[in-house]
Parts: structure tokens; sequence; C-alpha cells
């Protein structure tokens, strides 16, 4: 066949122009049958409801079989990192937030860890069990939002319903503690905001004692329902191989049977003295994702559990005492003139930290989520980075789970490696 | 299943004088290689026993403005057998920065590459698709660089709503 040029060949013509780049970029992209007309190129997003958020795919369609994919993403950029390296260290922490809107405690704590590494600042252990509490309750947060919206592209409409339900359990909680649902800017380098409240406790308790009862009953639901079975399994495979060529982690790595978990291999935050098991999936496909997704919830209650039991006879600060990065409690601040000192110099140049870089990695529950951070010796990050699980997994794993699959199992796909665009632009 | 090694002292062994630094800090290893011989250096260490960095964590690309050599690139290594964590960093002059890629030893370096060459302009010879990643593709500069300005926006109040509004860029006839 002969080939035409793209932009006038009528009928596709109209997707073609939705590309900004040149047609040289576009023929390293896509195979060469895309130019004599043989296969017919779609534009899927940003705004399309099953991408989770602003994600752009061009799709090459041969019928209904997709031969490749080319994701394009940027629309949710914000400059987050740019931004933070024009504010001081503790001011930055609000930013952090708005990455991953579905992980942000975790996502304070990457950052908050980086600070605590290169300054060598102590964190009590009252704080670090908040700390491992609070990121299991996101994890929850996180994967019943992703289950809600994950069963809504597939058309099993009532989960999404009673995760929400559940999840304004968690969100209350967040709310008890930060005075936010969702942007929460609770942890701080050192530590804590500010304690718990003392009806903290009870409405964990309350929540992990009603919470179990909940995953059996979307298990019910979902896990023996042919109609679900149908269309995740054997769908969107990678293999293990693939999967970390390709930079995959969290369940979608584990859903190949990989058995990485960043709370195991390089614990942080005492994760090493909880005791919980790491799910591991056989085939890589949708369903193996879903299902480790689902033994995550539970497995996140168990971490939970524990960490009650501890904070329960855990007292102790909330913070480190440190005075040079942590400003020192009100009460202080009418008896000691250092008290004001330090309370005057943390608010207004806020703390320089030692010239370095490090590297701190934590699970999130997208996968793994690190922060470079590098100082110059001066009061703002020289250079934050967040090497984010969304954006590896949108640029690497769904081109690659989608090549060859049918373009109707695309939303299964997208939905189960579970990407959040704020945390994958940033 | 070989015991593991050190890599700082078989790196130095087997690649003499591509190896031009090592630091020690905060119980994190740099090795600071020759940037020509990145993809050599990356080979290396994801294929020799003992080391196999097979996954390649994140590429991370950083501007020392004004200090020359002016960028840096760090690339952040894990070896899943041996669970631990290694720090290749390279540095690159403020003019005309570029050096090879290495998607040819880790497909996850493909959008790593594309976001720092969009960032910070450091080109990737051999790249597949250098392309700009996150910002659109018409965009001038590179936004994350020291001497790029952060921007903002005045605020239009109306006793300067005409000074403001005659700086806005409204489309020239």
């Amino acid at each position: 066949m002969t080939e035409r040029p793209l932009l006038e060949r009528s009928g596709h013509s109209a997707n073609i122009t939705e590309w900004e780049g040149t047609v040289q970029e576009l023929r390293g992209l896509v195979s060469p049958r895309a130019f004599t007309g043989e296969t017919m190129l779609l534009n899927m997003g940003p705004q399309h409801p099953s991408t989770h958020g602003v994600l752009r795919l061009l799709l090459e369609l041969d019928g209904e079989t997709v031969v490749s994919c080319v994701p394009d993403i940027g629309y949710l950029h914000t400059g987050i990192e740019k931004n933070m390296e024009a504010k001081t260290y503790e001011q930055a922490i609000t930013m952090t937030d708005r990455m991953d809107y579905l992980n942000p405690m975790g996502n304070n704590l990457v950052y908050c860890l980086a600070i605590e590494k290169l300054a060598e600042l102590d964190v009590p252990e009252r704080a670090q069990i908040v700390r491992v509490l609070l990121a299991e309750l996101t994890r929850i947060n996180s994967h019943l939002v992703w289950l809600g919206t994950h069963c809504l592209d597939l058309g099993a409409m009532s989960v999404f319903l009673y995760a929400m339900r559940e999840r304004e359990m968690v969100l209350d909680i967040f709310e008890m503690v930060s005075g936010q649902r969702m942007m929460s800017t609770y942890f701080r380098p050192g530590g804590l905001w500010r304690d718990v409240p003392p009806e903290f406790i009870p409405a964990v308790k309350a929540f992990i004692d009603y919470f179990p009862a909940k995953v059996e009953e979307y298990e019910t639901l979902l896990v023996n329902n042919p109609l679900w079975i149908d269309r995740t399994q054997g769908i969107g495979v990678i293999t293990p191989e693939d999967a970390i060529a390709y930079g995959c982690t969290g369940p979608t790595l584990r859903g190949s049977g990989v058995n990485w978990d960043i709370r195991k291999a390089m614990p942080y935050m005492g994760y090493e003295t909880y005791q919980f098991d790491v799910p591991l999936g056989e085939h890589g496909d949708v369903y193996d994702r879903f299902y480790i997704r689902m033994q995550e919830m539970k497995e996140s209650v168990r971490i939970i559990r524990q960490a009650v039991e501890r904070l329960e006879k855990t007292g102790g600060p909330f913070r480190s005492q440190n005075r040079k990065y942590v400003p020192p409690p009100r009460s202080e601040l009418g008896r000691s003139m250092e008290a004001v000192i330090h309370h005057f110099k943390l608010w207004t140049e806020g703390f320089s930290l030692p010239e370095g870089e490090v590297y701190v990695s934590i699970e999130s529950p997208r996968g793994e989520l690190s922060c470079y951070l590098s100082s110059d010796g001066g009061n703002r990050p020289h250079r934050v980075h967040f090497r984010t699980p969304s954006f590896v997994h949108t640029m690497g794993a769904i081109p690659k789970m989608a090549e060859g699959s049918m373009i109707a199992d695309l939303v299964a796909i997208i939905g189960s490696v579970d990407i959040v665009l704020g945390d994958c632009d940033r | 299943m070989q015991a593991p090694l050190d890599p700082v002292d078989l790196a130095k062994l087997s690649l003499k004088d591509a190896v031009l630094d090592v630091v020690e800090f905060r119980g994190e290893t740099t090795i600071v290689v020759d940037p020509q011989r990145i993809v050599e250096v990356c080979q290396f260490f994801r294929d020799t026993e003992g080391l196999e960095y097979i996954f390649l964590s994140d590429i991370t690309a950083v501007d020392y403005f004004p200090r020359e050599p002016r960028f840096a690139l760090c690339y952040h290594l894990y070896s899943m057998v041996y669970t631990r964590r290694l720090r290749i960093k390279v540095y690159l002059p403020g003019d005309n920065p570029r050096l090879p890629s290495v998607t040819s030893v880790w497909k996850s370096a493909d959008w790593e590459e594309r976001e720092a060459y969009d960032m910070m302009g450091i080109v990737f010879e051999g790249h597949p698709s250098l392309r700009r990643i996150l910002m659109p593709s018409d965009w001038e500069g590179h936004p994350q660089r020291k001497d790029y300005p952060l921007g903002y926006e005045q605020v239009q109040f109306s006793f300067n709503f005409d000074e403001v509004n005659r700086l806005k860029p409204y489309a020239k006839e």
C-alpha cells in the first residue's frame, strides 16, 4: 500500500492534528502501518473518565486490538519541585501533600525522612508509631479509592459506594489529628505537628474492628464473580523480567510474583518490628494486582492493630527535642529566653541543613516513592526530586501492558496499575 | 547465590580510570564516573555477579549553577538480590551538556532521561525519542534550571487595571 501524507488523509486526520510533535517523531512511536492507513490512530483522554485524571494516550488500533500506546502526560504539571526550591524546608512540606492527593501522609513522610536523614535528626518512638499507623491508614484510604474507581470503570457500581463509605471513616480520623481531611501536612521534621487527640485511639479501634468485615464484603462481591473474573483474568499481563526492566514497583511488581516491598527490604520508621506479610501474585494480570491490594488492606489492618497496642503503652514526646530544628512549645516561650530565640529563628528564616545529598524511599500505596534531597547548606532545598511510582508506571507499565490487548481492556489495565496523575506530573 | 561484593573496590579494579571519585555520606555510597563512559559503567554494575544492580530507580538531574561543572546526574540503582542501593553520579559542563543514553541498559531510563532533558536541558545521545515530557512541546527554556525564574502574574486590581492590562500578552494584530 502506498504511503499517503497523514494530514491529508480523510477520516483519521482529526486524530493526527492532535499530535503536537513532528511526523518524524511519530514515526518512531507507532508502527509503519499507521502511515499506510492500515491501522488507525485514536486519541484517548485527557478528559476520559477512565484515565483517572488527565492522562492522554495516543492509541494505534488494528480493529479493536491496541498495536501501540503512547502516553502523553504533563497536563497536571504544577512545578512542585521548582516551587519547593523557593520555600524553606518546613514551608515546602505543604507542597508534598498536593502531589499524590490520595497519599498525603506518605508524601509528607518521605520528605520528612529525607530531612531527618540529612540533619541526623532523631524521631521519638511515639511519633514513629503514629507515623506507621497513619501511613497504613493512608494506604487503606488510597486502596479504597482505587477499588471504587477501578470497579466503576469495569461496570461494578455498588462497590464504589461501599468503598467511599468506609473511606469516610479514615478521612474523619485524618481530620481528627490534623484538622484536614486530605492535605494533612501532619508529619513534620522530627516527628508530628502535635500529639494525637484523646479520641484518636478509640476512633482507630472502632475502624479496625469494623473494617475487616467490609473487606470480606467487597471480596464476596468480586473475588469469585464470573463477570469480574472475565474482565480481569489474563488481561494486562506483565512478566517479572519486564516489570523490573520497566521500573514497576509496589502491587504492580508484586502482581508478577516479585517479592519486593520497601517496608521489608529497606525498613524505615521501625517497620521491621511489625508482623505482616507481603501478598504476592502469580500471573501478573489485572486480577492478581486487584487481589494483592485487597490482601494489603487486611495486612494494613494487622499493622494498625499492632501500632495501636504500642501507642497505648508508649508515652513521651511526639516530636524531637532538638531545638535547632524543632520549634519550642508555646509554654516554654514565657519562661526561657533561649526558647524565644529559637522560636524566632525557626519561624522567620527556618533551619539550615548541612551540605550534601540523600535519597530515601518508602512504600507508598502505588509503589516505591523516593525523595532525593540536595542541600547547599542554606535554609531552602537546593534540589528536591521525587521518584513517583505513577510517573514510572504511566510511562512504562501501561504501554507495555496495553500492547496487544483489546481497547475495552485498556480501562481495566489503567485501573489496575492505580495511577494518580498529580503524583505522575508533580 | 554469589556472596555480595563491594561495589567500590570492584569498580576501581575493573573500570579503572572511569571512576573519578567515591563519596560516602550518611550511609550512602556515591561513585562519580566519567560521563562519556556511563553506558559501560551501568552495564558493569547491572551484569557483574555479586553486584547485580538490576533496577534503575531514578535519574535525578541537579543544577549547581553558578558552579562549574554545572550539571550533575544521579543514577539511583537497586540491587534486588542483595537489597542495597548505589548512586552513580556524573558531572556535566554548563555549556552544551550531553552524554550517552542508558536506555539500552535499563528500559526505565527512557522517561527519566526525557524528564532530565525537559527540566534541565541535558541531551542524551542515542535516546530513542528525546522529546519534552511534562512541559508543552513548544515550551522555551528548561524550567528546573537555577537561572530560570519561578515567575508569577501580577494581581489586577481596580487601581492598577490599565497598567497590568498593558503588560498582558494579548494577541497582536
